[in-house]
């Protein structure tokens, strides 16, 4: 046994609740305080001090993690890894696939993809297009208030609430499209991720073409050049404006033949 | 907070949001797990959490709480050698070395999983590990062989005879 003291991060008061009830009253006004999920996105942050939270709340132990299906309907915990989400029906086992690599997919966390903040260099949040296109709620809380609303009006105020889940129905066809990474430790530049519900609705939605995961209304009925009315791309370390300008309509037109293939 | 290290029990105190590899280097001097891009991007520093591979660099000290944590020292030493360790110095997977220990870790679990000698899903495994020596053909030969269960004899490779030599074996 050797005890023994660690000099950084000493600053920051550390957070680890043990169930959701204390982790919505541990994130309270969601003020001064950083969510950790796995650590992926945050502890970087940290470690080279760009980031020094007052308080930093670990949901790691917070029983926040889990998939779970009743009648169709899946709900996925917020703290659960992204790995756990690979093999299910596209969009989102295909899409989760996309994030990183095997090490970093198992301990990054499902919410810390979603609310991930909006990168320096590259688009953030793989998983948003996917879950945008299942039409997906995010169940959260701030003060220690839960709501639950579709997730395209949870993402633009992420930043002021605690993700507890998501949740969408399972659909009828799925499908995915993305550019691929030179390397695991990339971020998706662009992807396309389509679903056709039980009632035969299309929903396509993007991730890397704004600045969070966005829909893509104006293509859903078929005009895959249409997708350029509902997002203004922009240049990044990864892709320029153009590209994902010429890029894009041709990920939507994969998605929706696709979709008609599986009709 | 309490973790085992390759067998070996360890109570540290400190914020739990303090890295895994900060206190495996910095406090405990395990040295194995390497401080590379300290930000996710190399896997030099990845380490078995129960057995489960991970970049200790990104990983809060606190989820590593009551864990079994293996680094490159728990595979073996220069005496008793793993199989991947044997496979890696037989197909001179090392170069710098700096990769190795992360590499290998990987590979562990690999193989731990019941990996075969697909080069695909080695490359799958190990996709997040950088060798800036660029000896990744090297690397997936050597865990594809231990994936095969082969056995290697270390007097016949140059740097097999160095190692054995340096700790007293045969030449």
């Amino acid at each position: 046994m050797a005890g023994a003291s660690l000099a950084s991060g000493a600053a920051t008061e550390v957070l680890m609740p043990v169930s959701e009830e204390e982790a919505i009253a541990a994130f309270g006004d969601g003020a001064d305080i950083v969510v950790v999920g796995g650590g992926t996105i945050v502890v970087p942050e940290t470690s080279y001090r760009r980031l020094r939270p007052e308080k930093a709340l670990l949901l790691g132990r917070a029983g926040l993690a889990g998939v779970s299906t009743d009648g169709g309907r899946v709900t996925i915990g917020a703290a659960t890894p992204v790995q756990e989400l690979v093999g299910m029906p596209a969009p989102l086992g295909p899409c989760a696939a996309n994030v990183a690599d095997l090490e970093i997919r198992s301990q990054g966390t499902v919410g810390g993809n979603i609310c991930a903040g909006e990168g320096h260099e590259a688009p953030r949040g793989d998983l948003q297009g996917a879950f945008l296109a299942l039409g997906a709620t995010a169940r959260s809380a701030a003060n220690g208030e839960i709501a639950e609303e579709p997730l395209e009006v949870f993402l633009p105020k992420r930043d002021g609430r605690l993700l507890l889940s998501v949740s969408y129905d399972e659909p009828a066809a799925g499908a995915y499209a993305g550019l691929d990474r030179p390397h695991t430790h990339d971020y998706t530049a662009l992807s396309v991720s389509g679903a056709r519900g039980a009632d035969g609705t299309v929903r396509l939605a993007a991730t890397g073409a704004g600045s969070h995961g966005q829909r893509l209304p104006s293509a859903e009925g078929g005009d895959a050049d249409a997708a350029l009315n509902d997002v203004s791309p922009h240049d990044d370390a990864l892709a320029s404006a153009w590209y994902r300008t010429k890029v894009l309509p041709v990920l939507v037109r994969r998605v929706l033949d696709e979709l008609k293939e599986s009709a | 907070m309490n973790f085992t290290v390759n067998g070996v029990a360890h109570e540290v105190a400190g914020s739990e949001l303090t890295p895994l590899l900060d206190v495996l280097r910095n406090v405990l001097g395990v040295t194995g797990p390497k401080a590379g891009c300290h930000q996710g991007g190399c896997g030099s520093c990845t380490v078995l959490v129960d057995g489960e591979p991970r970049r200790s660099c990104l990983l809060p000290a606190g989820y590593a709480e009551g864990t079994q944590i293996t680094t490159v020292e728990g595979l073996g030493g220069p005496e008793n050698l793993s199989p991947i360790q044997q496979a890696f110095v037989h197909h001179y997977a090392a170069q710098c070395g700096f990769c190795t220990s992360g590499m290998m870790l990987a590979a562990q679990a690999y193989l731990d999983r019941g990996g075969t000698d697909d080069h695909e899903a080695i490359q799958e495994a190990l996709g997040g590990h950088v060798c800036r020596c660029t000896g990744y053909s090297k690397i997936i030969d050597a865990v594809a062989a231990a994936a095969r269960g082969e056995s290697f004899d270390l007097t016949t490779t140059a740097v097999g005879k160095y190692t054995t030599m340096a700790t007293g074996g045969a030449e």
